[in-house]
């Protein structure tokens, strides 16, 4: 007979091995979507190496070096077989491979979500208790109002609304660009990317602000705080021995969401700032119709918000016994 | 995607030869007027300056035979590489690497000395063999060069020695020289072209960071005269509105090329930057499919561009930039006249002619316009304009990997909005199976005559007279020429201002050192 402890360990290895099977199910069933929707699009991948003036051979040599002269189900077969070999391919339009390039623009994209996220968090978590602890007070009310302002307003607007004030009236910060040497200059890099950044923490902090908020208050009205206080733990105590933990799990995987949404989302805020990040590609590789940049760009893209969703669920079984029970329940 | 690309050229390094249009002297007294303002700031420039140029072209890859796009023209074109002869910024054709030219009585053998001591950025020496391989590489099979059909009538190329290239044509070819300036000197040892270089220009390639920028240092072993620089870095935007706020706060320099003319206003009552207006080569083309009702109807098409005001579109769209085109030559080729009378606006006579055409009650035709600027604007006028002659325009909007896949290959279309950005593309309308289907027997003759000219003189005669009669067929309708329109920190000087092939000759552009 297992000891509770091999007990719990071996749930827990059979829920990441069941939730690793299903990661690899979606990124399998990704790739399929993704390959079915590009060959939708209207227009030809060989477009975007010719201009006008080329003539019926040059096009011709053009469709038999990106493939689009091939039937779909060959083209589909080459697809599937250099996925499983972990190759990306090759661009059509820079010949280079597209996992070099999707790792060039990672060093810009996953610092950018990061540190974005990370500002999220610090304004939204103690704007949030704040605004549910002090309901009643003014400035409670102020926070709930200023982060519904937040939502309703697009991304790519409080990005042009500080480029305005930030940069072209005060030149505190520049108004886009990337240093051409990336983060062999970190300083320049943390610059260029201040506003980028500042952008994505406010707009995404709107709305952790309200889920922050809505998890607080659940915690303030629940049994176990009120028993807690009964028992004779100060109000402070009570919420940080058991409010926390407890509130935290819901937020766990809203931040997992909120997280994947700020990679998606970095496209908008890329292309506000020019900044040579995953988005800015995935937009030029749609524009040319080059299929396997679009491909690696949403695969990789797919991968992290798999990978991320992944984490957030992990944790939420790490800080809530109750959810490894489930766990358990539905393993045996 | 749009077009190919046509090299113009540099201005004070090279010679010019005569002008053949007053156009051409009026672009002139546009270079001087400027020069002169810019005169007081050339005292203190820094030499070692590092110019940055906001563009919104990045090349796909590093290699113009590989379908790289306009921006490499852009950023390589008279700075990494050079070419036997050089488009100048005023639309003439001057000497580059070669020293000396012989044509044979025939016209049918060329002979170039190349200019001695000239070097490539990895070392090696430039001998006649590169320039066989250059050329080779361009009329290759796996070649996507646009200019790869002018140089078809090539048929043998020699080397005597490593100073001389000997070039035979199996048929007389007075665009060559023209056409050479097109094609890059490479060194035939060089490997990856596609993300590298090894020219012989004035900068090497620093540093291309993809999505970004790419950076150009000076080559102090240049043969000619030193760049008035020390860097060039080519920034490059999707978004013109980051490029100009990048242009209000100083990251960059220059900007190449102002697509939005709404953005003009902030830059040219500022006594901190400096708003020029030189000549493009880009048309805004209503262009029919001649092939099909009712656009095969002569009457029809010239119906249809009386019915347009021109001038109000340009206007605008443009405010007071921009010239008007009667035909499809633009006044930096030779062969400019002024057509603008053919056909001119009057809604009366467009009637009249429809009338005459059958169509006095009008008919509805399927407009494709591509959906980036200016075509969709444009498409609404035209549909408020043709709706007054009882023309019923229906906008289809299509990407411009659709218009390559529908209208240019396929032909599947009655008309059509699309820009072409070439210099010296009149040769299009001698060609029946190019897209719009024109078809005009004279036309082909004189387009091929021409070619095989003996001197420039009547080659430019002919092509005058096919200029004549693709206006007067009205073989499409010729909305307007953009203004080439560049803006810059009044701090830096020297750039080029027509931008002919979208080249943006670097090498004289100075910087006031603070």
């Amino acid at each position: 007979m297992l000891r509770p402890s091999d007990e719990r360990n071996s749930t827990i290895l059979a829920y990441i091995l069941r939730r690793f099977a299903i990661l690899i199910l979606s990124l399998l069933i990704a790739a399929v979507v993704l390959f079915v929707l590009l060959r939708l699009l209207p227009g030809d991948p060989a477009n975007a190496l010719l201009s006008v003036g080329a003539d019926q051979q040059q096009i011709e040599a053009a469709r038999e070096q990106v493939g689009s002269n091939l039937p779909l189900w060959e083209q589909f077969l080459r697809f599937v077989g250099s996925l499983a070999r972990f190759d990306l391919g090759t661009s059509f339009v820079s010949g280079k491979p597209v996992i070099e390039e999707i790792a060039a623009r990672l060093t810009v994209t996953v610092p950018l979500a990061l540190m974005g996220f990370a500002l999220a968090v610090a304004i939204a978590v103690p704007l949030g208790i704040l605004s549910a602890v002090k309901a009643h007070r003014w400035y409670g009310a102020a926070i709930s109002t200023v982060s519904q302002l937040g939502i309703a307003i697009p991304v790519f607007w409080v990005g042009i609304l500080l480029v305005t004030v930030f940069a072209v009236n005060l030149r505190l910060f520049p108004s886009g660009g990337y240093p051409r040497r990336g983060w062999q200059n970190e300083g320049q890099v943390l610059y260029a990317l201040a506003l980028p950044v500042l952008t994505i923490g406010l707009v995404m902090a709107a709305s952790l602000i309200r889920y922050i908020r809505s998890a607080t208050q659940d915690v303030l009205g629940s049994n176990y705080l009120r028993t807690a206080r009964a028992l004779g733990a100060s109000f402070s105590q009570a919420l940080i021995r058991h409010g926390i933990r407890n509130g935290a799990v819901p937020i766990v995987s809203i931040l997992g969401i909120e997280l994947a949404t700020t990679l998606l989302g970095a496209v908008v805020v890329e292309r506000v700032f020019a900044l040579p990040g995953l988005g800015s590609m995935l937009l030029l590789a749609i524009e040319q119709r080059d299929y396997p940049n679009v491909q690696g760009v949403l695969f990789i893209s797919t991968l992290l918000v798999l990978l991320i969703g992944f984490a957030a669920d992990l944790f939420q079984r790490l800080i809530d016994p109750r959810l490894r029970e489930r766990a358990t329940g539905a393993a045996t | 995607m749009t077009g190919n690309t046509i090299d113009s050229g540099e201005l004070s390094r090279l010679s010019r030869k005569g002008r053949r249009s007053i156009l051409a002297s009026a672009a002139l007294a546009l270079l001087l007027s400027t020069s002169t303002a810019a005169l007081a700031q050339d005292a203190n420039f820094d030499p070692d300056a590092s110019v940055v140029i906001g563009s919104l072209y990045e090349p796909q890859n590093l290699d113009n035979t590989a379908g790289a796009g306009q921006g490499i023209n852009e950023a390589f074109n008279g700075n990494v590489y050079e070419a036997l002869f050089t488009l100048t910024d005023a639309g003439d054709v001057a000497p580059g690497l070669v020293a000396e030219q012989t044509v044979s009585e025939d016209g049918l053998t060329y002979t170039f000395k190349l200019r001695p001591n000239v070097t490539f950025h990895s070392g090696d020496p430039l001998t006649a063999q590169d320039v066989k391989h250059s050329i080779e590489r361009v009329v290759a099979p796996d070649s996507k060069s646009s200019r790869k059909k002018s140089l078809a009538t090539i048929s043998e190329i020699q080397t005597p020695d490593d100073q001389t290239v000997v070039v035979k044509l199996s048929a007389r070819s007075i665009s060559l020289p023209y056409n050479l300036s097109y094609v890059w000197i490479v060194n035939d040892a060089a490997k990856d072209l596609n993300a590298g270089e090894d020219g012989t220009g004035p900068y090497r390639l620093d540093e291309w960071r993809r999505g970004s920028s790419l950076a150009l240092t000076r080559n102090d072993k240049y043969w000619g005269t030193a760049p008035t620089n020390g860097e060039v870095v080519f920034q490059y935007f999707t978004d013109a509105t980051a490029l100009n706020n990048a242009l209000l706060t100083g990251a960059v320099d220059v900007i190449t090329s102002v697509q939005s003319p709404d953005s003009i206003a902030q830059f040219k009552d500022n006594p901190d930057f400096t708003v020029t207006a030189g000549q493009s080569t880009t048309k805004e083309l209503l262009a029919f499919n001649d092939r099909v009702e009712p656009f095969n109807n002569v009457k029809v098409r010239k119906a249809i561009a009386r019915a347009i005001d021109d001038k109000k579109l340009l206007e605008s769209i443009w405010g007071e930039y921009g010239t008007l085109i009667g035909s499809f030559v633009p006044p930096t080729d030779p062969w400019y006249v002024d057509l603008t009378a053919v056909d001119a606006y009057d809604v009366e006579s467009a009637k009249a002619l429809l009338k005459e055409a059958g169509f006095a009650d009008g008919f509805s035709f399927k407009l494709d316009t591509p959906n980036y600027d200016p075509h969709p604007i444009v498409a609404q006028f035209l549909q408020s304009e043709l709706a007054k002659v009882g023309i019923k325009v229906e906008i289809n909007v299509i990407t411009a990997n659709e218009w390559y896949t529908k209208v240019y290959k396929a032909h599947d279309f009655q008309a059509t909005l699309q820009e072409h950005v070439n210099h010296r593309d009149i040769v299009f309308y001698g060609n029946p199976d190019f897209y719009w289907g024109y078809n005009n027997p004279e036309v082909v003759d004189l387009i091929k005559a021409s070619e095989a000219a003996a001197n420039t003189d009547e080659q430019t005669a002919k092509l005058t007279e096919a200029n004549r009669i693709i206006a007067e067929d009205a073989a499409s309708n010729w909305l307007y020429l953009y203004p080439q329109i560049v803006v810059s920190s009044s701090a830096v000087t020297g750039y080029p201002l027509n931008g002919l092939n979208s080249q943006f000759f670097a090498y004289n552009i100075k910087k006031s050192g603070n």
